[in-house]
């Protein structure tokens, strides 16, 4: 499946079903991050029954530096 | 002591974690600033380097509060995005509203920021906004409900000072939540008169995180705070016009 990830068009393999796959595809798990479907906030509680679909729009957001 | 919504704090100085020359130097610098509220941007992540080092990952959390900011908002919509997207970390309840109106200023725009603080308000966030140095904006934030105003002494990282300490100390008379200096401080002296004007405190990044030594700005930043904040609890003299002696005028003869 194709999807949006922060702005740029990702293909994932077959395995790739919910946000907690998305996460474990790109190693990022254990990373503090925020993610966002389709302007939806997804709660970690959900990562794992949050299915994708063909052309979502992710973002995965996290803390820099900032005042 | 420094009370913001249901949190308190021994230190009066908030800093922001943007622009340090490496994390190590950052690290210590955060430490000997003897800060309790980090403030920190929110941003894309690259999912392609999933190893590249975050300064958030390595601090000790227990330690400092977390101070969001929507920094990268134009409008009021995008800020509340930004603000709940950080909440939802489980890392944090405030946010640093901030809502640029001008990018060569980078001037907050009073519209956008008191729609914002509305809403976020509504859904239970600590607010604390970046706001102009306007006297009644800031009062309608504090009646808004915000929990902090946070006016600025001059554009983010102009190192000016405070151009108008008349408009921070009419803000800081009419406050009934804290009042913290944010933006523009560019020495220990800016963020002193602060203080001594009777802010609560004051939010810096740039005066440290660009100095030539971030670490030993950090500390004279802590030390002026306090000694700003003591000169206001202690009660300046009025100033005169000419000069009183210090020396009893009693038994002059022998001279």
């Amino acid at each position: 499946m194709e999807i949006i990830i922060n702005g740029d068009k990702i293909l994932l393999p077959e395995s790739v079903k919910t946000v907690s796959d998305l996460l474990s595809h790109f190693q990022l798990n254990n990373k503090i991050a925020i993610v966002e479907v389709n302007l939806n906030i997804i709660n970690k509680q959900d990562y794992e029954i949050t299915t994708l679909s063909n052309g979502d729009k992710v973002e995965i957001v996290h803390f820099v530096g900032g005042g | 002591m420094l009370k913001i919504g249901p949190y308190e704090f021994q230190s009066r100085l908030l800093l922001g974690t943007g622009k340090y020359p490496n994390f190590d130097i950052q690290k210590e610098a955060v430490e000997v600033s003897g800060t309790e509220i980090l403030t920190f941007a929110v941003r894309r992540m690259n999912i392609f380097e999933p190893n590249q080092p975050n300064f958030l990952e390595k601090l000790d959390l227990k330690k400092y509060k977390l101070l969001p900011n929507t920094a990268g908002a134009t409008t009021a919509e995008e800020a509340v995005r930004i603000a709940r997207l950080a909440k939802a970390s489980g890392l944090c309840d405030m946010i640093k509203v901030e809502v640029i109106g001008c990018p060569k200023t980078l001037l907050p725009d009073p519209v956008e920021t008191l729609k914002a603080a509305a809403i976020l308000l509504e859904e239970g966030f600590i607010v604390l906004p970046y706001t102009s140095d306007d006297v009644i904006l800031a009062k309608r934030l504090q009646e808004l409900g915000c929990h902090a105003i946070m006016p600025g002494a001059s554009p983010i990282g102009s190192g000016q000072g405070i151009i108008n300490p008349l408009n921070i100390s009419l803000i800081i008379e009419q406050a009934t939540v804290p009042v913290i200096v944010d933006a523009g401080i560019g020495s220990p002296a800016d963020a002193a008169l602060a203080m001594e004007l009777g802010a609560d405190g004051v939010l810096l990044n740039t005066a440290v995180a660009g100095a030539k030594n971030p670490v030993k700005m950090a500390k004279a930043m802590k030390l002026a705070i306090e000694a700003g904040r003591l000169g206001y609890e202690a009660g300046r003299i009025p100033k005169k016009r000419y000069a009183t002696a210090s020396s009893p005028m009693e038994g002059m003869s022998v001279v």
